[in-house]
């Protein structure tokens, strides 16, 4: 075998897949996985770890995996992550772990990301339970949202012994594991459930149907309800449009909205309520990975999909995997190009968007070549449907409703990042509140920081 | 889960039911509103709160059947119980939060139409256990129609009931009323409160506009998740873009943009009815016809 390349991962066939929900990826077997494990060097320093923003000793569950011993891999990973089969799938693994991977110097780097799939998956398949504190300590903490963040959260905290609920203001827990990535990259009923299953089994509760900061207030939580400190993790979920005519028409939908009908509500399903308008020829607007997310599940509900961007492919905040996954299931991608109008017919269906092309300038702020528009280059995509997946930001129910909490201009609340402190004694943050729409495992490691803080902050007050 | 303890038909295709909500029934106000979700294939229906009763931890719901989860939600009954039962959501009416002086000094009139009788009705019974007396006009289609017409009654200062057909009460829609009231009979009204259908809601506006009357309208558009997430209950008001579900529902009725509010109502019109269908008809349905292939 060449040492350079990665053992390659089977797929499911791009033509079949853009026609079904059924998950995109299938993972390494345990040989496949044994085969890739044998790549790695196992460095004594290993830079991998300082990719990865929870920290998971890497090297010591890939000799794990390389030995045959997958229970023990399962085990060194728990240590560090209560979501290892949603990591391991929705990762941006080439930026973090695999980004900093020797291995990688020359030639393809090791898949950690597959490697980590696979044990999860194999825990997952022969019914490994992660381990409980032996003691509770009685005192009762409130995780709000129910979203990587919080979830990984609540684990560490259950897992120091602490009494954690979380509250979830949706009637499923998962946060955007759950309404926003579909099916196809991160299947609900076996991965997320499991995984949200696990961290129950920690210990925790979780309340669903509770909107904190409307069916109940933090300061209830602390005053009445008897929990000595509080985790905000409720993420960041309001949608963005961009203020262009005829936004409001019939067919115009947020990314949010879209795939919230398809995933949470599964309307993509012959059996369930919830309709979707699906849409023949759809453009999505934006290019990060919810954009591709919605682009993917058009696709699959039958449509004709376009992702209009308005800078160049290298600048796509998306991850390749996903960008190449939807080219290849047959997405069309128009670069440089920016929505300025949306066309209506009589009865307020979309029937059109007027879009302008772009050059590349000088970069802006976020370093990115910032996009300028061509005079007189306007034309006209037919579509009856238009995605806008423009980014989000944090929902201000909480922080307008929690007295001296304070937020920045953005709306996100301002958290000390090493401990998740904010401006009110007890409150703890992290994840999308307060840095606005991240990734998953950024929100991982912010609601592992939140446990820390929280549990210095109860160990003082004690 | 969420115990219905009382299931009652208050006229065709309108239902009431009592439903077990500690936490909404302990904080819920005047003009906010919850989403409850039958089953685990159900939608999730944004439902106005007809009533509460915090020492029970129970809340009222009225609805009527308009798609298929509201078509199986009315076959359930006393001892079933909802999945889901979440809020309060919204913001509560104006009035609760103002300067209680204020709006004391207010005259009120309330007009209803049809189902939105039930969101009227709690506005009106605060008024009175604040000790501000109300008017209230309540439109029907046809007599069977009316809902809440003795509970109404025994809360607004003036009662007036209209129908389309005048098989009971006045007949007409209830801009005539109001016209009547204002015109005719000479009442002063600081502030008019108009909940009901789009369409109704659009023409009390029209009229109050040009009577001088302040109106506040509830709005009902179609909606995902009511937290704000999903944008699918956005209008237009008064040339901003705002969402019913954490923006309102209440909003200044005459800077509503009305007709996009129920062109936008009518998205998911025809996949309502695919869905109705097939629940009635089930898989027969599909092909046994011959013509809708």
């Amino acid at each position: 075998m060449d040492l350079l390349k990665k053992v390659p991962v089977r797929e499911q066939d791009a033509k079949a897949r853009a026609k079904n929900f059924e998950e995109v990826c299938y993972g390494y077997n345990a040989e496949e996985a044994q085969k890739e494990a044998a790549r790695c060097l196992k460095c004594k320093n290993a830079k991998c770890m300082g990719g990865c923003p929870v920290s998971i000793n890497i090297p010591a569950f890939i000799r794990e995996v390389e030995a045959g011993d997958f229970e023990a891999a399962a085990n060194v990973i728990a240590e560090a992550s209560a979501l290892p089969a949603v990591c391991g799938r929705v990762c941006p693994q080439e930026s973090q772990c695999e980004g900093q991977c020797i291995r990688g110097i020359k030639g393809e780097p090791v898949s950690i990301g597959k490697l980590e799939r696979f044990v999860a998956d194999w825990s997952r398949e022969h019914g490994f339970v992660p381990k409980a504190a032996k003691e509770k300590n009685g005192r009762r903490v409130a995780v709000v949202g129910s979203g990587p963040a919080g979830l990984t959260c609540a684990g560490d905290l259950a897992k120091m012994g602490y009494e954690v609920t979380i509250f979830e203001a949706l009637h499923e827990p998962g946060g955007v594991l759950t309404y926003g990535i579909p099916e196809f990259r991160l299947p609900k009923e076996t991965v997320v459930h499991t995984e949200i299953e696990n961290v129950k089994k920690l210990g925790v509760k979780i309340e669903t149907d509770v909107i904190i900061g409307k069916s109940v207030t933090i300061d209830e939580l602390m005053e009445e309800e008897g929990y000595e400190a509080v985790f905000i993790g409720s993420g960041a979920g309001l949608p963005k449009f961009m203020g262009i005519p005829g936004e409001n028409a019939n067919g115009v939908f947020s990314a949010n909205e879209y795939l919230t009908r398809s995933n949470l509500m599964k309307a993509f399903r012959e059996d369930y309520d919830t309709p979707i308008a699906a849409g023949k020829k759809v453009a999505v607007v934006g290019g990060g990975n919810v954009a591709m997310d919605a682009a993917r599940t058009a696709l699959r509900l039958g449509a004709e999909v376009y992702i209009v961007y308005r800078r160049s492919e290298a600048e796509l905040p998306a991850r390749v995997e996903e960008v190449h996954h939807a080219k290849e299931e047959g997405v069309e991608f128009h670069l440089l190009t920016n929505p300025v109008e949306i066309l209506t017919d009589e009865k307020g269906w979309v029937t059109g968007m007027v879009v302008r092309k772009m050059e590349l300038g000088e970069p802006d702020e976020s370093g990115r070549r910032r996009p300028v528009e061509i005079p007189g280059s306007d034309y006209t995509i037919e579509v009856d449907t238009v995605i806008m997946s423009l980014g989000t930001s944090p929902n201000p129910l909480i922080s307008s409703t929690t007295e001296g909490l304070e937020v920045n201009r953005r709306k996100c609340i301002v958290a000390e990042a090493e401990n998740g402190q904010t401006s009110r004694p007890g409150v703890f943050a992290g994840g999308d509140a307060v840095t606005g729409a991240a990734t998953v495992i950024l929100a991982m490691e912010a609601g592992k920081h939140g446990a820390k803080g929280i549990h210095e902050y109860l160990s003082q007050k004690a | 889960m969420y115990q219905i303890l009382k299931a009652e038909r208050l006229a065709e295709k309108i239902f009431l039911m009592d439903v077990e909500a500690p936490r909404v029934a302990k904080t819920c106000q005047p003009g906010e509103f919850v989403i409850v979700k039958m089953d685990e294939r159900g939608e999730r229906i944004p439902l106005t709160i007809c009533d509460y009763n915090r020492n029970a931890g129970t809340v009222t719901i009225v609805f009527q059947i308009v798609g298929a989860s509201t078509r199986r939600m009315a076959g359930l009954g006393k001892g079933d119980a909802f999945q889901d039962f979440v809020g309060p959501l919204g913001q509560p009416s104006e009035f609760v939060k103002e300067n209680f002086d204020e709006v004391k000094g207010r005259k009120y009139l309330f007009v209803a139409g049809g189902v939105g009788t039930a969101p009227v009705y709690p506005q009106v019974k605060w008024m009175r256990e604040h000790g501000i007396e109300a008017d209230v006009i309540v439109g029907a289609k046809t007599k069977d129609l009316l809902i809440l017409e003795e509970e109404m009654k025994a809360v607004a200062a003036n009662l007036y009931i209209t129908t389309d057909d005048g098989s009971y009460g006045r007949k007409g829609m209830v801009t005539e009323v109001i016209r009547d009231l204002v015109e005719n009979q000479g009442r002063q009204y600081d502030i008019c409160v108009a909940i009901g259908p789009m369409i109704m809601m659009k023409f009390v506006c029209l009229l109050t506009k040009e009577l001088g009357l302040p109106t506040i309208v509830s709005m009902n558009p179609v909606m995902v998740d009511g937290t704000g997430m999903c944008g699918a209950c956005r209008l237009s008001v008064g040339g901003e873009v705002k969402f019913a579900c954490v923006d309102g529902p209440e909003f200044d009725g005459h800077l509503v943009d009305f007709d996009e509010a129920m062109k936008r109502q009518q998205i998911y019109k025809t996949e309502e009815g695919r869905a109705m269908l097939r629940l009635a008809e089930g898989e027969t349905h599909h092909g046994g016809c011959g013509h809708c292939g």
